[in-house]
């Protein structure tokens, strides 16, 4: 099979689908790879790289789009990309399919089998396919090196003898990905960090990171089942600027990352919030290209407003690093999918069947929905319409279901005892039921127990079933010669040792456990 | 000497079930699981003084006898064990329950005052010890086997055929035709058949356990715990006796609880461990290959990856028991701790041969327990740990179990030692675990194996360490 990687013709666009490390690991798979001629130049790899990897240089787009069974690229191809594309062509691309639909709608006429990067699904088996969170994590870091390069001052304290330096304040708002990357860089340089985010549960993540974590008084969770956060209610984002309000009078950078995926950014910073910042901060916002989350931001600029402020909407996308990474996800995504030998779009699978935004001629968007592992049934409200509904229908029956079985089970017991009780005599139903009594209280005693004090449970337990020693006792006459006799000593012997020598290790044991 | 009536002895027994129950619930945390131990003893002692004061207990001079003979046994055996041996000593006294609840059912057979029973009553009294021997005879060779095969006296790995569960399933019918034949003998008559029983259940103990695998050995003992339990309670009924009845049901039913949490633990059913069908996950679809190779450290450049760690966190396993490292371990961890670092245990429900077996190990070389932490709870701090070492573990940190739905441990919820930034796994070979996988975490970049005796290993890094 043929992987062709075109060169990216968006100026402002410097990654590459491929690196050397990348082309070798495909041929691993057992792909030949295809180049366009100097696609790599502007993340600084040679063509020359690519030869040695053992790629082959093409001259044109055409020949690429023509050729391959699989394209892999970078940012969403244009209307003449489109046109070169052959029919059954399979192509990985960032590709926006929400903001994107008339490009889905082209894909599909020309049969053209597009995965979408950024629509993989956030699932703990396809985090090495996610392209959103590893171009996040250089965003994040590199946020933090360009405002502190236009920031102009130390990020740690110090104490020299020239004097006292205060270390920097930062504050991160959005603790996704890139906020996370942001928080631990700014963190590392010395900096103090705080950081806001909507949904709760991230708190713990801020924390570990070593930023504060900000939070408004209002009892409002910011997750969704998709694993991003969502819109929050009037009040809610009151406070929040209320919030912002006092931290931008204190903090030197802020780096904003929020994003809502198919809408513009949230405005979380506003005209006012600018004007209360000190001359020389800086304002990263990594949402530039989504609208800002800063209302002054100018996408593609940086500038300085004119009470002094450094607004910086363009960050450096460190093309080499973020093309090995890229890379990196696409060559997994293709080890999901089988490889060369056993290539195959299987569209029963989660991954592949949400990502695949066109397949055989149709439009696959928007796909059902899938739920993420953050919350944990936290919010699963915002589904479609007859999903929801669907969810609830089968779970409904399912309690039926469960209901019934307990019903049925229970009538067969309740039979079953009703059985015993014709026919056995009283005293028996006596034992019976402090037999039944017993063990439930065995049950709910046992279920406290905690796993560290396993070992010497059994023990005891081991010990207290020794109780069987009442037996032999019971049994033991004056007459030695008795058979009953002799079965009851030998009894008796053997369950003092178990009841003495479970004690004594048990004891042992306990005596070991400190604190 | 003084005898006591009817009610006053079931007073005592109802005393000392209660303190049975307290004895079982106070074990529910390392503060009160002392006290636990306490009112066992004196449950038992009230148990055993009321039924020797009671009317129709003859023999008191054999009895006394017979219970301080066994009693410089037990404290022998107990003083002697080593807490690397606790599961087979937990193992072998589990088959002495079975042997008195097996002697008992005889003499109660044997017993002519059963004999003036008449009608159902009788019938369910024949039923009652014929179900009592035949689960003391399970218990009995059970445990024997499983005292085997810890003790490596017995070949550990499963012994198996086809048509196994037939035959048991035969014998078991051939049980219950006795049965019917022993309840319609008159008198004593039923010996031969009860006798016959008896051999058959005690050959179905030993094949059962024989066709269980070691590693589902934790599950196995607390399986035959709760065979103990049940033999006691139905040497209860056969008894009229309540207190045998209770203290029999919570034995068994604690013992169930652990059986199951152990296959939850190691995402079995508890059907397929017992009857030993293999795993019930992990069928269909080819393995997954294992990329990347195995690479291996000395012990100089471990200490050195221990120094420069700020987290560390260690995953003990039998290994670690085999070799009784858990001493220099500890040493180990005080060096390091006493340099600041965050050193922590991670603790699989399944490590070992014993519910709960890593902790009284750990606890026996005088680690805090506060440092020793459940599966569950460290995971989330993995990606944060410097160093993880696995010291003579092997499924329990296997990552298989949670992306290669082929493997036979798919779905076992394991310690996700692979998220930190570096694994170090000392290992004697490279042969497989219980389960007989392969661990694909050997190979992953970030994992570096240290080869050799465990303790030995422990203590040349602790040399290393110190200099």
């Amino acid at each position: 099979m043929k992987v062709g990687i075109p060169s990216e013709i968006f100026p402002n666009e410097l990654r590459v689908a491929a690196t050397p490390k990348t082309v070798k690991r495909l041929q691993k798979q057992g792909f030949e790879v295809y180049i366009q001629h100097n696609a790599g130049i502007k993340a600084n790899f040679s063509d020359k790289e690519f030869e040695e990897a053992g790629a082959k240089i093409v001259n044109t787009a055409a020949d690429i789009y023509g050729n391959s069974d699989i394209v892999l690229k970078v940012k969403e191809p244009s209307a003449e990309e489109v046109s070169m594309m052959k029919e059954g062509l399979v192509l990985l691309s960032y590709l926006w399919p929400a903001q994107n639909q008339e490009l889905l709608k082209k894909l599909a006429e020309k049969k053209v089998n597009a995965v979408a990067m950024d629509a993989i699904p956030r699932i703990s088996r396809a985090q090495k396919m996610d392209v959103l969170s590893s171009m996040a994590n250089i965003a994040g870091y590199r946020s933090v090196i360009e405002g502190s390069f236009h920031f102009g001052r130390f990020l740690n304290g110090q104490i020299t003898a020239a004097g006292k330096v205060e270390p920097a304040k930062v504050l991160v708002i959005g603790a996704g990905v890139a906020g996370l990357a942001a928080i631990g860089a700014a963190n590392s340089l010395g900096a103090i960090v705080r950081a806001f985010d909507t949904r709760k549960e991230v708190a713990e993540q801020i924390e570990s990171m070593g930023a504060q974590f900000l939070t408004v008084e209002i009892e409002e969770d910011g997750a969704t089942s998709s694993g991003y956060s969502k819109e929050m209610s009037k009040e809610f984002i009151e406070a929040e600027m209320k919030l912002f309000l006092e931290q931008a009078k204190e903090v030197d950078i802020v780096i904003t990352t929020a994003q809502i995926p198919g809408r513009p950014a949230p405005k979380l910073w506003l005209d006012y919030h600018v004007a209360a910042m000190k001359p020389g901060s800086v304002i990263v916002d990594l949402a530039a290209s989504t609208g800002g989350n800063c209302a002054l931001t100018k996408d593609g600029e940086v500038y300085t407003t004119d009470n002094g402020v450094t607004i910086v909407g363009k960050l450096n996308q460190l093309p080499n690093q973020a093309s090995q990474l890229y890379g990196n996800n696409l060559c997994h995504l293709l080890d999901d999918m089988g490889k060369a030998e056993k290539f195959k779009i299987d569209m029963e699978d989660a991954v592949v069947s949400r990502a695949m935004v066109t397949y055989d001629g149709k439009v696959n968007w928007p796909p059902a929905p899938l739920q993420v592992s953050p919350t944990a049934g936290g919010g699963a409200k915002k589904a479609t319409a007859p999903t929801t509904e669907e969810v609830k229908i089968s779970e409904q029956e399912k309690a039926k279901k469960t209901a019934l079985t307990t019903l049925i089970s229970l009538a067969v017991v309740g039979g079953l005892l009703l059985l015993v009780g014709k026919f056995a005599p009283s005293e028996f139903i006596q034992h019976f039921t402090v037999f039944v009594l017993a063990v439930f209280v065995g049950w709910q005693v046992i279920s406290n127990v905690s796993h560290s004090l396993h070992t010497p449970l059994m023990a005891v337990t081991n010990a207290i079933s020794g109780i069987i020693i009442i037996g032999g006792l019971l049994q033991t006459t004056d007459d030695f010669a008795n058979p009953i006799t002799i079965l009851a000593c030998i009894a008796i012997l053997v369950a003092s040792i178990n009841v003495v020598g479970g004690f004594v290790v048990t004891h042992r044991m306990l005596k070991m456990f400190k604190k | 000497m003084i005898e006591i009536g009817k009610e006053i002895q079931t007073a005592a027994y109802l005393f000392a079930s209660i303190l049975f129950i307290l004895s079982l619930s106070g074990l529910s945390s390392q503060e009160s699981a002392k006290r636990g131990v306490l009112y066992g003893i004196v449950g038992m002692a009230i148990a055993i003084i009321a039924t020797l004061l009671g009317k129709g207990v003859g023999g008191h001079v054999y009895i006394i006898a017979a219970i301080a003979v066994a009693s410089v046994i037990g404290i022998l055996v107990a003083r002697k064990v080593e807490m690397t041996a606790m599961p087979q000593l937990v193992a072998i006294l589990h088959s002495f329950v079975g042997l008195a609840a097996v002697l008992v059912g005889f003499g109660s057979y044997l017993d002519p005052k059963t004999h003036t029973l008449t009608g159902a009553a009788h019938t369910i009294h024949l039923v009652e010890v014929f179900v009592g021997i035949f689960i003391g005879a399970i218990t009995l060779t059970g445990s024997i086997i499983a005292w085997g095969k810890l003790d490596g006296k017995v070949p550990s790995k499963p012994w198996s055929f086809k048509g196994l569960q037939l035959m048991n399933l035969l014998l078991l019918s051939a049980c219950i035709v006795l049965g019917v034949f022993f309840c319609k003998a008159e008198g004593t008559g039923g010996m031969v058949y009860l006798g016959i029983m008896t051999a058959i259940a005690s050959f179905i103990g030993v094949v059962l356990v024989m066709a269980i695998g070691g590693g589902d050995m934790p599950v196995v003992v607390s399986m035959l715990n709760s065979y103990s339990g049940w033999a006691a309670s139905a040497a209860g009924f056969m008894l009229g006796n309540d207190l045998l009845i209770v203290t029999g049901a919570l034995v068994g039913s604690s013992g169930a609880i652990l059986s199951m949490h152990m296959c939850h633990a190691m995402n079995r059913s508890f059907f397929s461990v017992i009857f030993a069908s293999g795993s019930g996950a992990g069928n269909g679809g080819e393995k997954k290959a294992i990329e990347g190779e195995v690479t291996a450290l000395n012990h100089e450049e471990v200490a050195g990856l221990l120094k420069e760690a700020r987290s560390v966190v260690i995953v003990p396993g039998y290994g670690m028991a085999v070799a009784k490292a858990q001493y220099p371990i500890y040493d180990m961890v005080q060096t390091l701790r006493k340099a600041g670092k965050n050193v922590r245990f991670a603790i699989h429900p399944v490590a070992g041969r014993l519910p709960g077996h890593m902790n009284v190990l750990l606890a026996e070389a005088n680690v805090p327990y506060d440092i020793v932490m459940e599966m569950d709870e460290i995971n989330d701090d993995m990606p944060d740990t410097d160093v993880v070492m696995v010291i003579g573990a092997n499924d329990v940190v296997n990552p298989s179990a949670q992306d290669d739905p082929a493997s036979s441990i798919y779905g076992m919820p394991v310690i996700e030692a692979w998220k930190a930034d570096k694994v170090i796994i000392m290992k004697r070979s490279m042969s497989a675990g219980y389960s007989g996988e392969d661990n694909p975490l050997f190979y992953k970049p970030n994992s570096e194996m240290l080869y050799g005796d465990a303790k030995a290993s422990v203590e040349k890094i602790l040399g290393f360490l110190k200099n």
